[in-house]
């Protein structure tokens, strides 16, 4: 028998072996949490860079924060975290934080004040996506040092001006707030990077989780951290594998192979719906969907015109039909669930309502640009609103891009109108208000970009000195009616048509509680899953 | 002093071979150098933005213009490609936005994976495609002839997506007979040491049955696809290669000659063919080498397709052009190795 025969014979064998005892699927181990989802999105897992949903959710599991929210009672708000308690100075800018004691990360090191001063200096100093976070309190790369400091083992944080308390605290509990261990992270800098490079795929938190893994498109594995100082979760092995086709998730869940499928369709969701052993959890997630009238445009300046539009959307015909499931109506521009969120949604189909308006600002035989990016949900949103503004007599064309090619003109203030999506950086009201209703300076040279009145050219209408105010509001009660108040008259006369606020369904495994996809205001939690 | 022509003819400068090896480096680093052009072009006049890929959407003015002076951008277009050449030749791609990792790595550890599923999905269609032409051809018009026509209607025209969808539906879903979307059940993920990313031969070489077994239950639905769509087309090709041979008069004596129909099928026919084979089974391997792309999507298959068409849609322009790059040099590596044998097989080539 020569070499190739006994190659072949062998193969030949190999594969009748294999196709004979193939091995058999049980379900996912008790201990385990396989998730199915789409990672494909995540750049980095450095907290001081990731700016994407699912970066975020994997990031929640791997640190802890000074303040956080309990996954299971978001609406108490920030708790203590890795600081025990804090104190407010008299004149309202130094906060300083006792750390909790005997914390470890994950290299046994202890968590320190140290750590966390560091934490938030090395994400001021490196300047990334989500930088501004931090840096909106006047935290500037040359005077951060002397702003956050340490003092008697406590950490004193100061900021450039009193903002109010729950607005600094809502935000060191987005990611970017993360704790991570100094002496790790550093041991593994590379030209004078904070160790970026490194942290962009390892870990060194005190989370929940330690991550074992990520393979860019294939898969996240975090493995539970047994000391952490809330209790071992009970989950000691996550796995979140990318899948991208909802039919694949679903067929997934079907057999057992995984625990969660968080991106199933309508129809698939419609089809696992009821079937034995699997349940549908749905959440209000953070997402608004908008269109919006670049005010460049002479004719859509009118008052009238912009509350015309607002007339001219079937809110309720989306929502009840191609949405369902995904989608619900939310006119105003903060999610619900975030402080000073209101549920008054006036506005209805009415296209006598919206001619009468149109005409009494004089304008007749409008043709617009409208850019949407090539996502299925968006363009048949514009499909609708074609065809409900064809019937106030305004003709709109739609312009289908990639999402750089369209944010790229609606960012240079090139769009007539602009149909997309806008998510909170951080859980406080600001987040929102700031980007909607707050523009300093509309003109073109000021080229504040990030700022969503900006791109439409609008200079905000006073709008701007409100939010500056109730961002200085120490009353917590009275900062939620001052938004209350500012999302009211935004309603009425901003060139923004809020339409829908998004869901998330996800579907798992019946044995499966207290997953929590961290509703609008966080991201997704694992350590308080049971099986 | 020696008399010249007692030297017979002079000595070429350079011996024959390392001239044709010469030439044959030579076009292929002009195709490559020519690939890497086009493609850095396209990409640099794409309407999309590199800058707002890595910075986001709500990054200020002034991190934006850090960003594109970062990447270059304010440079003259040929500048950007003289620079690109120069790391491309010392191998670095440069680094990915979507991975944060060298293009290198990545390309490293997905382009096994396809390479995984494209060699068996082609050990399929041949295995499969060339006996059905062969024998669509010996009994020409015969029901064996019309079935091999069907399979490759069905082939040819049954879209990828559907049918990898009802495959998994019946034999992963319904049936239980093969393993699910992935490269490796999760419980046997990172088990065996990479040594060359393809999962089947790690686990093979580390003596590691079970993740064999477990790996093999998983690529045997992707590359049985696969496998059917070259073998649609090996088939085809194989039948009508065939049928010109079969016609030729050499087949005719042959068979007055006595010679088995076995002998003359094999023997004659199919010999003659194998050039013509050689082409069509590469140029399948290629299109199969550059990743089926809904294949990797339908299976959750971590493939170079995949990879390239993530990072076009993203706008990652490293990413894109590192695996242009690869895809590119496996086909004209794959050129070369048919020429090779094509002087193997055929004595007239050599």
């Amino acid at each position: 028998m020569n070499a190739f025969s006994k190659l072949m014979s062998g193969a030949a064998l190999g594969l009748s072996v294999a196709l004979t005892a193939m091995p058999g699927w049980a379900e996912t181990p008790a201990n385990m949490l396989v998730i199915a989802t789409r990672i494909d999105d995540i750049t980095s897992l450095d907290p001081a860079q990731s700016f994407e949903f699912s970066g975020g959710d994997v990031i929640r599991n791997l640190y802890g924060k000074l303040v956080n929210f309990d996954p299971l009672n978001l609406e108490a708000g920030f708790q203590p975290d890795l600081a025990e308690s804090w104190e407010v100075s008299e004149d309202g800018r130094t906060i300083t934080f006792t750390m909790r004691e005997g914390v470890n990360f994950e290299s046994g090191n202890p968590v320190t004040a140290e750590d966390a001063a560091f934490s938030l200096r090395r994400a001021v100093k490196l300047n990334l996506n989500p930088s501004f976070i931090l840096t909106q309190f006047g935290l500037t790369a040359d005077n951060v040092d002397e702003m956050i400091r340490v003092e008697d083992g406590k950490l004193k944080l100061t900021t450039d001006k009193a903002y109010a308390t729950s607005f600094v605290l809502n935000c060191l509990t987005a990611n970017i707030g993360s704790i991570v261990d100094m002496q790790t992270v550093m041991a593994n800098e590379q030209n004078g990077d904070m160790g970026n490079a490194w942290l962009s795929t390892h870990s060194a938190g005190s989370g929940a989780y330690r991550l074992v893994s990520w393979k860019p498109n294939e898969s996240v594995t975090l493995a539970a951290n047994p000391d952490f100082h809330e209790g071992a979760p009970a989950m000691e092995r996550v796995v979140v594998r990318h899948v991208q086709e909802s039919a694949t998730q679903r067929l997934l869940l079907e057999r057992g192979d995984i625990d969660i499928a968080r991106n199933l369709n309508p129809e698939d969701i419609a089809g696992v719906s009821g079937r034995d052993g699997v349940k549908i959890q749905e959440e209000l997630k953070g997402y608004l969907m908008y269109f919006s009238l670049n005010q460049k445009v002479p004719e859509l300046a009118k008052p009238e015109v912009r509350q015309a539009f607002k007339y001219m959307v079937d809110y309720e015909g989306m929502a009840n039909s191609f949405l369902k499931g995904q989608y619900t109506v939310q006119q105003n521009f903060l999610p619900r669930s975030y402080l000073g969120s209101v549920d008054e949604n006036p506005f209805s189909l009415d296209i006598e309502k919206a001619k009468a308006l149109l005409a009494e600002a004089g304008v007749e035989g409008l043709e617009l640009e409208i850019g949407v990016r090539e996502v299925q949900d968006r363009m048949e949103i514009a499909q609708s609103l074609q065809n409900t503004f064809a019937q106030a007599g305004v003709k709109l064309n739609i312009t289908v891009g990639t999402g750089a090619q369209i944010l790229g003109r609606y960012r240079a203030r090139e769009l007539d109108v602009y149909l997309g999506t806008w998510g909170p950086d951080y859980p406080d009201p600001q987040t929102n208000a700031s980007t909607f209703a707050w523009n300093a300076d509309n003109s073109d040279e000021a080229q504040l970009t990030g700022v969503l009145a900006w791109r439409n050219s609008w200079d905000a209408a006073g709008l701007t000195e409100k939010v500056d105010a109730a961002v200085v509001e120490n009353d917590t009660e009275t900062r939620a009616q001052m938004y209350r108040d500012i999302q009211a008259e935004f309603r009425e006369t901003s060139p923004f048509a809020i339409m829908f606020q998004n869901i998330e369904q996800s579907a798992m495994s019946e044995n499966v509680a207290n997953f929590t996809t961290g509703q609008a205001i966080m991201d997704a939690a694992y350590w308080e899953v049971t099986k | 002093m020696a008399d010249r022509k007692t030297e017979g003819r002079p000595r070429a400068l350079f011996p024959r071979w390392l001239l044709r090896s010469g030439v044959t480096v030579g076009s292929i680093a002009v195709t490559m150098l020519g690939l890497l052009f086009v493609t850095f072009m396209i990409g640099r006049v794409m309407p999309v933005d590199p800058v707002l890929a890595i910075v986001g959407d709500r990054a200020s003015a002034e991190v934006y213009q850090q960003v594109y002076e970062r990447l270059g951008l304010d440079r003259p277009l040929i500048v950007q490609f003289a620079i690109y050449l120069g790391d491309v030749v010392r191998g670095d791609f440069g680094m990915s936005i979507l991975t944060a990792r060298p293009v290198a790595e990545d390309i490293a550890r997905v382009f096994p994976a396809t390479l995984e599923l494209a060699t068996l999905g082609t050990v399929i269609g041949v295995a499969f495609g060339v006996p059905l032409g062969v024998v669509a051809a010996v009994r020409r018009g015969s029901w064996i002839d019309q079935i091999a026509r069907v399979v490759a209607l069905v082939g040819y025209s049954m879209p990828i997506f559907w049918l990898g969808l009802m495959g998994l539906l019946i034999f992963y879903g319904i049936l239980g007979w093969v393993g699910g979307p992935g490269r490796v059940s999760i419980f046997y993920a990172d088990m065996v040491p990479p040594v060359t990313g393809m999962i089947l031969v790690d686990s093979a070489l580390d003596g590691n049955w079970t993740v064999f077994r477990d790996a093999l239950s998983h690529i045997v639905l992707p590359a049985a696809l696969l496998g059917y769509y070259s073998l649609a087309y090996i088939s085809r090709m194989t039948r009508s290669f065939m049928l010109e041979q079969l016609s030729a008069e050499y087949v005719t004596t042959a068979r007055v000659k006595g010679m088995s129909e076995w002998a003359v099928i094999w023997g004659h026919a199919f010999r003659n063919i194998r050039v013509q084979l050689i082409t069509v089974v590469a140029l399948s391997y290629a299109g199969l080498l550059e990743g089926s792309v809904l294949t990797e999507i339908i299976f959750s298959w971590p493939g170079i397709g995949s990879y390239i068409t993530t990072a076009l849609l993203s706008a990652d322009m490293n990413a894109v052009l590192g695996g242009t790059v690869v895809v590119g040099l496996v086909f004209v590596l794959l050129n070369v190795a048919s020429d090779l044998l094509y002087k193997f097989l055929d004595p007239r080539a050599k």
